[in-house]
C-alpha cells in the first residue's frame, strides 16, 4: 500500500520491542464481541490510476459551469479564480499543518489569518472581524446566539428575504438552542420594503433584526434607517451578505450601522464546488468581541521584541472554556480563508471595484435581454450582480427545459422554499465569467422555452 | 548559538515578510479584468462612494509574499507532526487531484438535479463506505467539521428525545472528564446540563461512578472511544447496554476512528451517533484549520431524524430531498431541520472517497493496525525515560497515540511547555499539551501510520536526549526554547490583554520610533 511506510519486517521488529506476538495483541481491550476476523464487505485497495479512472467517470457525468452559459446563484457564485489562488493554497506548508497552536513554526498561518481579518474587518466596514466559520449560512446563525448573549434577550426577527437555507440553519439552531424565531412572511418577490413590518415583528424578548444584502432576491438598499430604528430598541442589526464581491460596488454594511456582519466568502477565491467548502465571514464591533465565536488571531511580540502573531481571547473557546464557551466550533476554514486573502490581495480595492463594475454591468445587460422577452417580468429594481425573473409557468420546468438546451439559466425559488408561493419567480446572476454570447445564449433559449 | 545580526533581519532562507498593507499599493492588481461595458448602473440608494481601502499586489509579489509565508510553517510533509487527537497524517495529493476534477468542483449546488448525477452518486458511495466501516445505517453527510458533526449527533438525539415527548425531564449529558472541549460545549448549546464523570485508575470511565448517574433524565453520554487518553474504552458495550436500558442515547466522538477503522465498527459497540472527521480518519488536509467535514453516522433509533439534505436513490437516478416539503413525501423521514447551506463539504467528500478507494478494505484495517503498532513502539520505546500515567507494560497496550504526562520533570524546573519548545529547535512540532485534563502537565503523541520505523527512531532518539537533558539541569535549553524558530515565543498575555486584531495605519512618528 503505497501510503503506509512500514514493511513487515518492520512490524515484525517493533512488535518485538513493544513485547508482544502479534498485532492483535494490541487489541486485546476491545470486547470479544466486536472483533472482526476478516476485513469489513468493502472493494481491496486500488492504484492511482484505477481510483482516477473510477472518480473521473463519476465527475464527467455532472455538467459544469464552465463549460455552458451560466447564471446560477443564490448564494453562490461563479467567479474566476485566478492559477497563482490555487498554487498557494497547495503548498505543503499551508496546506498541510494544522491549527497554529504553536505560534514560533505556524507564523505563516497566523500572518495570513491577520491579513484576512483586517481585509474581511475593512470590506465589511466593521472594526473586527474572525478568523472565519464553516459557511455563510452557520455564521449567520452564530451571530443570532452571539446577540442573544449581547443583549440578554432570546428571540430573533428575520427578513423575508434571508435566504432560505440561511433561515432554516438559524430556526434549527436556534430552536434547540431553546431559542425563539419569527421571520416575515415571504410576500410578493417584488415587495422589497420590509423595514415596516420587520419593526413590527419585535417585542421585548427580541435580541436582533437578521437582513440580507443583496437580498435573496438580489435586490440591494440601503438599511441605515432600518439599522437606526432597530438599535433604537436596544436591538442588534446584522446584516448578511452572500456575495462578497458586491462590497466592490455597494456600501458597507458597517457604514450602514450593522452590529454584526456576517457573509459568505466563497466568491474571492473558492471555487463553486458543489456547495462547499465555502468561507463564513463574522465581523462585528469593538465593544463586543469577548462575545464572538470562532478563533481570532491577534498581534503580538516575542521574547525578542520581534512582532508576531498569535490565537488570542482562547478564553471564549471551547477547548478552554468548555460548557461556558461562545460556540462549539474548532476546525473552522483555514484554507479557504487563504484562497480568499490571496485572492482579496490580487485584487486590491482598486480590482475588486472593478470586478464589482463587471458582475453589474453583465447583471444589467442580462435583465434587459431577458426582460425583453415577452411574459417575463424583471422584479428586482435595484440589484447588483443577481435579479428576480417572473416567467409565465413554472420555473423549475424553465430551469430544467433551459437545462436541456445546455444552459444553466437560474435556481427556481420553489426549489428552496417550495411553500413560498412563488413557484413562477428564478433567481438568476451574471458574473464576470458571462460573455456577451452567454447572454445572447440564454436570451434566445429562454426566447424557445417560453415560446 | 550564533548570534549573528543581518542587515536585512533575514537569516539565510529565512526570509522576515510585512503585511500586505505595508508592501501594498493602492494602484496596483494583481489580475487583468474586462474592460466594463458602459451601462446605466441598477444600484439604486446603495452604491458605494469610492474605492474600497485595501491595497493590492502584482502577481509576482502576491507568490513571493504568500511563500514566504509559506516558509514559517511547520507541517505534516516536512515532517512528523505528533499531534494527539489531532491525527495528522500523510495527504495525499491523488485526493487534491480528484477534487479538482471540473465535474466535481466546477458544479454548482443548486443547477437541476440531472445534471450533477455523477456528485450525487459520489455522495451516495461515500456514504455507503462510512456506513459499512461503522456498521450503522444512516449517514448524515452535511456537517462541516467535527465539531458540527457533535452537533449534528446530539441534534438528533433531541429531536429522538423530544418525539417521545420526553423533552422536559430527559435533559442531562454525561460527559467524561478527559473529553475533548467541543463535547460540553455542544451539549451546552442545546441546552443540556453538562454532567462529568470521572476516570477511574486506568484512565478509563469509571463504570460504577457511571452507573451511579444513570437516572429517567439522562439523555445521552458523550464518550470518545478510542478515548483521549489513547485507550479503547473496554467496558463500552456494557456502558452502552445500561445507558439504553434507562432509555438514553450513546454519542461517541469519533475523532478517534482511525486507530479502529476496518477493524472495529462502531456498531457493534451500541453506537448510535458517531461522527467522523474526514480531516483526521481519511486524511483531507487539516489546511491550517479547515475546512474539515464531519459526516455522522446514525443507529436506527436515531435514523429517521437525519438532517437535511440527504440524497435517495430511485429508478430515475439519483436525487437529493432538500427541503420539509420533500422530506414530508418520504415514508419514514422525519428530519430535525437543517445545519448548513447547500449540501455540506463536496470537496471534502471526494477526497475523502478517493483515499477510502485507495486503500480498501484491506488498507484501511492495516492504517488502524500500523497507527496502534507505531504508537505503541514509541510508549514502548519512551515508557523508561518519560512517565506514561496509565500504563501497564505490553499485556495493556495504548491505541493510536500514547500518553504521557509531567511526573518525569519534577525537580527539574521544567514544565510541559518548556519541554515543547525545546522540542521545536530539534525540528519537531510539539505533541498535544495539557490535554486531556485528567493527567497533570499531559503530553500525547501520536505519530499516525504514516510514519516510517525509521522517522520514529530518530524521533524517540531525540526525545530520550532531551529528557536527559532536562534531568541533567541544561535549563537554557528549555527554558530559552524556541531559538531557532521563525519566531521565539510570544507573549500571548500581552496579545489577550490589548487585542489587536486588525491591520491599522500607525502615525508616521509611531513607525519612525520603530
Amino acid at each position: 500500500m503505497r501510503y503506509l511506510p512500514l514493511t513487515d519486517t518492520d512490524r515484525q521488529t517493533m512488535l518485538g520491542q513493544i513485547g508482544v506476538g502479534s498485532v492483535d495483541d494490541l487489541f486485546v481491550d476491545v470486547p470479544a464481541s466486536a472483533q472482526r476476523e476478516g476485513t469489513v464487505d468493502l472493494p481491496r485497495h486500488l492504484g492511482e490510476m484505477q481510483v482516477e479512472r473510477q472518480l473521473s467517470a463519476m465527475a464527467a457525468k455532472n455538467m459544469t459551469a464552465s463549460s455552458v452559459p451560466f447564471f446560477c446563484g443564490a448564494g453562490a457564485y461563479k467567479h474566476h479564480v485566478p492559477a497563482t489562488v490555487d498554487h498557494i493554497i497547495q503548498r505543503s506548508e499551508f496546506l498541510t499543518s494544522y491549527t497554529p497552536y504553536q505560534p514560533e513554526i505556524t507564523q505563516g498561518t497566523l500572518q495570513y489569518l491577520f491579513e484576512f481579518q483586517t481585509q474581511v474587518s475593512e470590506l465589511t466596514g466593521m472594526p473586527v472581524a474572525n478568523a472565519s466559520m464553516y459557511d455563510g449560512s452557520t455564521a449567520t446563525a452564530e451571530a443570532v446566539l452571539m446577540a442573544h448573549r449581547v443583549t440578554r434577550k432570546s428571540r430573533a426577527v428575520l427578513s423575508a428575504r434571508l435566504h432560505p437555507h440561511y433561515t432554516a440553519v438559524v430556526e434549527n439552531l436556534s430552536e434547540m438552542g431553546g431559542f425563539a424565531v419569527a421571520q416575515n412572511p415571504v410576500g410578493d418577490a417584488s415587495q422589497v420594503s420590509e423595514a415596516e413590518d420587520l419593526l413590527a415583528l419585535m417585542d421585548d424578548d427580541t435580541s436582533c433584526v437578521v437582513i440580507q444584502n443583496p437580498d435573496f432576491f438580489g435586490n440591494v438598499s440601503d438599511f441605515s434607517a432600518l439599522a437606526a430604528a432597530v438599535q433604537e430598541k436596544g436591538c442588534l442589526l446584522i446584516a448578511v451578505v452572500p456575495e462578497i464581491v458586491s462590497l466592490g460596488l455597494l456600501k458597507r454594511p458597517g457604514d450602514m450601522g450593522a452590529d454584526i456582519v456576517t457573509g459568505e466568502g466563497q466568491s474571492i477565491g473558492n471555487g463553486l464546488n458543489f456547495g462547499g467548502p465555502y468561507v463564513g465571514l463574522f465581523a462585528a464591533k469593538q465593544k463586543h468581541i469577548r462575545q464572538m465565536p470562532g478563533r481570532l488571531c491577534g498581534e503580538t511580540v516575542d521574547a525578542d521584541g520581534q512582532r508576531g502573531f498569535v490565537l488570542t481571547l482562547s478564553t471564549r473557546e471551547q477547548h478552554i472554556r468548555r460548557d461556558k464557551a461562545t460556540s462549539n466550533i474548532c476546525t473552522n476554514s483555514g484554507l479557504c480563508s487563504l484562497a480568499f486573502t490571496a485572492h482579496m490581495t490580487l485584487l486590491g480595492g482598486k480590482g475588486l471595484r472593478h470586478l464589482a463594475q463587471l458582475n453589474h454591468a453583465h447583471a444589467v445587460q442580462l435583465s434587459q435581454s431577458l426582460s425583453a422577452i415577452e411574459g417575463v417580468e424583471l422584479l428586482t429594481p435595484a440589484f447588483f450582480n443577481e435579479f428576480s425573473l417572473r416567467v409565465p409557468k413554472s420555473a423549475a420546468s424553465v430551469v430544467e427545459a433551459l437545462a436541456e438546451k445546455g444552459v444553466l439559466g437560474g435556481v427556481p425559488v420553489s426549489r428552496l422554499s417550495p411553500e413560498a408561493g412563488l413557484e413562477d419567480v428564478l433567481v438568476v446572476a451574471a458574473t464576470e465569467a458571462n460573455t456577451q454570447e452567454d447572454i445572447a445564449a440564454y436570451a434566445a433559449a429562454l426566447k424557445e422555452v417560453l415560446a | 548559538m550564533s548570534e549573528k545580526q543581518t542587515f536585512s533581519g533575514n537569516r539565510g532562507l529565512q526570509l522576515e515578510e510585512p503585511l500586505i498593507f505595508e508592501i501594498g499599493s493602492y494602484q496596483n492588481c494583481g489580475v487583468d479584468l474586462d474592460e466594463v461595458p458602459d451601462v446605466a448602473s441598477r444600484l439604486g440608494d446603495c452604491a458605494a462612494a469610492g474605492d474600497v481601502d485595501l491595497p493590492g499586489l502584482s502577481e509576482p509579489e502576491a507568490m513571493r509574499h504568500f511563500v514566504r509565508l509559506s516558509q514559517k510553517n511547520h507541517a505534516i510533509d516536512a515532517g512528523l507532526y505528533p499531534l494527539g487527537s489531532c491525527t495528522m497524517k500523510h495527504n495525499p495529493r491523488l485526493n487534491e487531484k480528484m477534487a479538482r476534477l471540473p465535474g466535481f468542483s466546477d458544479i454548482h449546488p443548486l443547477q437541476p438535479q440531472a445534471t450533477v448525477q455523477g456528485a450525487l452518486e459520489l455522495m451516495d458511495d461515500l456514504a455507503h463506505w462510512l456506513k459499512t466501516l461503522t456498521g450503522l445505517p444512516a449517514v448524515a453527510l452535511s456537517p462541516k467539521a467535527g465539531a458540527h458533526g457533535e452537533l449534528c449527533g446530539m441534534m438528533a438525539i433531541r429531536a429522538a428525545i423530544e418525539a417521545k415527548g420526553e423533552l422536559a425531564t430527559r435533559n442531562r449529558v454525561l460527559v467524561p472528564e478527559s473529553a475533548h472541549g467541543t463535547n460540553p460545549a455542544t451539549a451546552a448549546l442545546l441546552g443540556f446540563k453538562v454532567d462529568g464523570i470521572p476516570a477511574n485508575a486506568e484512565g478509563r470511565v469509571d463504570l460504577a461512578a457511571f452507573k451511579e448517574k444513570l437516572g429517567d433524565d439522562v439523555a445521552a453520554i458523550m464518550l470518545t472511544n478510542p478515548n483521549t487518553c489513547g485507550l479503547f474504552e473496554r467496558d463500552i458495550i456494557e456502558i452502552a447496554d445500561a445507558l439504553h436500558d434507562v432509555g438514553g442515547y450513546f454519542y461517541c466522538d469519533g475523532a478517534n476512528f482511525n486507530a479502529i477503522v476496518g477493524r472495529v465498527r462502531p456498531g457493534d459497540l451500541g453506537v448510535d451517533a458517531m461522527h467522523i472527521n474526514l480531516h483526521k480518519t481519511f486524511s483531507t488536509p487539516h489546511g491550517g484549520g479547515g475546512p474539515g467535514s464531519g459526516p455522522t453516522v446514525l443507529s436506527d433509533r436515531l435514523a429517521a431524524f437525519a438532517p437535511l439534505p440527504f440524497v435517495v436513490s430511485g429508478d430515475d437516478g439519483f436525487s437529493l430531498v432538500e427541503t420539509m416539503v420533500d422530506a414530508r413525501l418520504g415514508a419514514d423521514e422525519n428530519p430535525f431541520g437543517r445545519m448548513v447551506a447547500f449540501h455540506g463539504q463536496m470537496g471534502m467528500y471526494v477526497r475523502a472517497l478517493s483515499y477510502m478507494m485507495s486503500h480498501g478494505a484491506d488498507g484501511l484495517r492495516q492504517v488502524a493496525e500500523d497507527a496502534v503498532l507505531n504508537a505503541n513502539y514509541i510508549l514502548a520505546s519512551l515508557r523508561d525515560v518519560m512517565t506514561a500515567p496509565f500504563d501497564n507494560g505490553p499485556k495493556a497496550p495504548c491505541m493510536h497515540e500514547a500518553l504521557f504526562d509531567d511526573s518525569f520533570l519534577k525537580d527539574t524546573g521544567l514544565d510541559t511547555l518548556d519541554f515543547a519548545k525545546a522540542m521545536i529547535d530539534e525540528g519537531y512540532h510539539p505533541m498535544t499539551m495539557y490535554f486531556p485534563l485528567v493527567v497533570h502537565g499531559a503530553m500525547l503523541i501520536e505519530p499516525t501510520e504514516t510514519e516510517s520505523k525509521a522517522s520514529l527512531d530518530l524521533f524517540i532518539a531525540t526525545m530520550r536526549d532531551l529528557v536527559k537533558g532536562a534531568k541533567e539541569g541544561d535549563m537554557a535549553r528549555f527554558k530559552n526554547a524556541p531559538e531557532l524558530a521563525p519566531r521565539r515565543r510570544l507573549d500571548e498575555t500581552q496579545a489577550a490583554r490589548n487585542p489587536i486584531l486588525r491591520w491599522q495605519e500607525r502615525e508616521p512618528e509611531a513607525q519612525a520610533a520603530e
